[in-house]
């Protein structure tokens, strides 16, 4: 498997690696079947993802495209951060090998799901006062 | 004809009309698995084409758990189940078992004797792969009831591209290419004379080195399974403890993938494959895996080792030591991990 070097480097040295306990959104995607299962904790201030975090079980480019969904969310707004696509995670990491493009390039997807599960948590709350 | 005499030597033994008592020495280009169930299905008299081939089909599915060895007692009983099976399956119309001798993934050798017993008693041949398995344990087709058995040359170090097929006297093929009728007629075309001759020294080194090597390899390799598995917890041996082949070494650990273990020691010096569907094309986990009743998760975090010749303890010391820190690092990583695994 032929891995660029940015994907080797996040893969040896990931970002952001870990749990957020009280997190305000947490996105899960993928399945230990396939061999790729993501989670991606996040937390947010001010509408932006103050802090995003993930654990990942699966191959190198999991790993490494979860680690780089969280250097490229951190920080932006959820309006932004719902905009990063797989392509950029791919593109960021300088390409996967093809047949790593689809199976383990789920991280936008986690990012997405954690956002809109802190949105489903707001209106849970605004419902609830 | 300029060649060196040592080399001609070679070549009158290793190409020769006379085929030397060993299967080994038998040369033949490498037929496909495949080609010969359509071979021999044309040679049969017995039972219409289609049913034939189905059969043949099933027999290969059916036999594919008998590789799963992994609690010992439990696994006898299974392959009793496993052969009942088999013995039902067969009809008379069944044309051709074929099965591995040694599975190259997990290292289980077959009982090959027991099978072939069955596979007669339905009037059926039995082809055996033996790629796997040859050159590393002896392998005997009379006493073992094997009517045809398929060598490869770069399995026991010998150039890549050249195999061989036994047949047993008696037993006709229909040919795959027709041309000037080498190799008997079964193979037409020139013979691959310098792969030839090297797949023939390479099978009389085996064959003379085949007893030691095998008990030194068989030495390293438990010394090795156990450096893999002790110092683990959540670690498991993939196939048989005993009945392995001396060369492999197939392992798995929970709640992490094959490839990620594969990138980290790489990156170490070290080299093995993994089951896992990020180790092949397809994006599927190892069909053996899976039919010795491995979960889809479990095939996806195994690791295979294969050793060889040059191989030392000193160097499956080293790739043992590399595994509690690479398996450590990427549970903390997986969500799967149970939370006092990382405590």
């Amino acid at each position: 498997m032929m891995y660029t070097q940015k994907v080797m480097e996040h893969f040896k040295n990931p970002r952001n690696m870990g749990e957020i306990p009280d997190a305000d959104g947490v996105g899960t995607v993928g399945n230990p079947v396939c061999g790729d299962l993501m989670t991606i904790y996040i937390k947010v201030k001010d509408g932006r993802l103050e802090d995003i975090k993930f654990k990942t079980f699966g191959c190198g480019s999991a790993i490494a495209t979860s680690s780089m969904i969280t250097e490229l969310a951190k920080g932006k707004t959820l309006e932004e951060g719902l905009k990063i696509t797989r392509g950029d995670v791919a593109n960021e990491l300088g390409g996967l090998p093809p047949v790593k493009m689809h199976c383990s390039n789920l991280a936008a997807e986690a990012l997405h799901a954690a956002i809109e599960d802190y949105h489903k948590r707001q209106k849970a709350k605004e419902v609830n006062k | 004809m300029n060649v060196p005499p040592a080399l001609q030597v070679e070549i009158f033994l290793y190409s020769s009309q006379a085929p030397p008592v060993e299967v080994l020495t038998r040369h033949r280009q490498a037929v496909t698995l495949l080609a010969k169930v359509r071979e021999l299905h044309c040679n049969r008299d017995s039972g219409p084409p289609a049913a034939s081939a189905k059969t043949i089909v099933d027999a290969v599915e059916i036999y594919l758990p008998l590789t799963g060895i992994i609690d010992f007692p439990e696994e006898e009983r299974r392959l009793a189940r496993e052969m009942e099976k088999l013995e039902k399956e067969l009809t008379d119309r069944t044309t051709l078992v074929s099965i591995v001798y040694a599975n190259g993934e997990i290292g289980t050798v077959e009982p090959i004797q027991e099978i072939s017993k069955i596979v007669h008693s339905k009037g059926a041949y039995l082809h055996v792969d033996g790629t796997a398995a040859c050159g590393q344990i002896p392998i005997d087709v009379k006493k073992e009831g094997i009517d045809l058995l398929t060598v490869s040359s770069n399995d026991m170090y010998g150039p890549k591209g050249v195999g061989a097929l036994y047949v047993k006297e008696g037993i006709r093929l229909e040919p795959q290419l027709h041309g000037g009728g080498q190799e008997r007629g079964i193979r037409s075309g020139t013979e691959n004379l310098p792969g030839i001759v090297g797949f023939g020294k390479a099978a009389e080194i085996a064959k003379k080195e085949m007893s030691a090597e095998s008990t030194r390899l068989i030495k390293l390799r438990d010394r090795f399974i156990d450096g893999l598995l002790k110092p683990i917890p959540y670690s498991y041996l993939n196939g048989h403890p005993s009945r392995r082949l001396p060369d492999n070494v197939s392992v798995r650990y929970s709640f992490i993938e094959g490839e990620s273990m594969l990138l980290s020691l790489d990156l170490e010096g070290v080299f093995a494959s993994s089951g896992s569907a990020c180790t092949a094309k397809t994006l599927e986990p190892s069909h053996v895996l899976l039919a010795i009743g491995l979960k889809h998760e479990e095939a996806h975090g195994s690791l295979m080792f294969t050793l060889g010749r040059e191989n030392t303890e000193e160097e499956v010391d080293y790739a043992a030591s590399l595994m509690p820190n690479i398996v450590k690092r990427l549970r903390a990583m997986s969500p799967l991990t149970p939370k006092e695994l990382n405590e």
